[in-house]
């Protein structure tokens, strides 16, 4: 763990380095300077109409396999597993995700882990009380 | 003095054109991003609730009954395309192309109509079939999620539509695309909600 206490004088030192203080302060080593550093890490439109094209092809595999013979298990486990694609997809390149800050991402992946996790023990424990 | 006056910006961040929060990021894009992960477990609670009682009601009271697959994918289509629209908005206005900006913008907004209105005609016909809001605890779960959707995506045709008419009247210059991003990561996230939606409540057999 990198010591992040300063005295006075090294913040005054670190203020003429420009926006490393920041990181500096916090301890937050990895985080950009700003929101607009990475903007043009960015990808063109073309990439996003790829994406959107891709998100489309899976969304008709989706329906397709709704009216496939498959049974319950691996239809339950196809279609998921397309959810999840797409769900990525929107998420880390519509939503920049791929391309923001770390902690942004971490934030995000949080929220759906707690989700996920939360709520799978509650429809365990749910449906067997319900039954 | 100076170092004692030096800290306290550090430490709080400077005020002014960006609103920059200790970890170097803009604090209305870290605020954005901490709701959308609350809004997951929002959605969460909505989803498991309607895979609990999906089953409990008589036939014709259950949404699986009265799906229409077809219909309910060209709907999911059209969200899924208004975050293509959305995403090409704030290319837009990071390229200071502003006209463009809000040809997506507005293409966004109508593509988000279609759907709600797609939403409007669905909750129609199946209340008419006669599943109501309280026919069984499955109709109740299914209006209660889709519903509750259906209100995020008004409301982010609303934000899209107010972001349009400060373009017009130039309160949104190319420095602040900032404001038109946060608009754009709401309405992926509710594209990306209905993804699960699609899948786990319409496709998924019961």
């Amino acid at each position: 763990m990198k010591d992040t206490t300063h005295s006075p004088a090294d913040l005054v030192r670190e203020d003429s380095e420009g926006p490393e203080v920041d990181r500096v302060v916090v301890g937050v080593e990895d985080a950009p300077p700003s929101s607009d550093a990475h903007a043009d890490e960015h990808p063109d439109d073309g990439v996003y109409v790829k994406v959107a094209a891709i998100l489309a092809a899976v969304t008709a595999v989706e329906v397709g396999l709704y009216y496939t013979d498959l049974s319950g298990i691996q239809l339950v486990a196809l279609l998921m597993g397309l959810a999840v694609i797409k769900f990525g997809m929107v998420v880390a390149y519509f939503m920049h995700l791929r391309f923001d800050a770390r902690l942004l991402r971490r934030l995000f992946v949080t929220g759906v882990v707690l989700a996920g996790f939360v709520f799978s023990i509650a429809l365990f424990t749910m449906d067997i009380l319900l039954r | 003095m100076q170092a004692s006056a030096t800290v306290t910006s550090v430490a709080v961040g400077t005020p002014g054109e960006h609103d920059f929060a200790a970890t170097g990021i803009d604090s209305r894009k870290l605020g954005m991003w901490a709701f959308l992960a609350s809004e997951c477990l929002f959605f969460g609670a909505l989803i498991s609730s309607y895979l609990l009682y999906r089953t409990k009601g008589e036939e014709g009271t259950r949404p699986h009954d009265l799906y229409d697959i077809p219909y309910t994918s060209v709907s999911s289509f059209v969200l899924l395309m208004s975050s293509l629209t959305m995403v090409l908005a704030l290319s837009a206005i990071k390229r200071h192309d502003h006209y463009r900006m809000r040809v997506w913008l507005l293409a966004t907004a109508l593509l988000g109509m279609v759907f709600v209105g797609g939403q409007v005609y669905e909750f129609t016909v199946f209340n008419h079939e006669g599943m109501h809001l309280s026919s069984s605890p499955a109709s109740s779960s299914f209006f209660v999620l889709t519903g509750f959707h259906g209100m995020h995506v008004t409301g982010g045709i609303f934000w899209l539509l107010s972001l349009v008419g400060l373009s017009l009247r130039g309160h949104v210059p190319s420095e602040r695309h900032l404001d038109v991003e946060m608009a754009g990561l709401y309405w992926h996230f509710v594209d990306v909600v209905w993804i699960v939606i699609f899948t786990i409540v319409y496709l998924v057999p019961m």
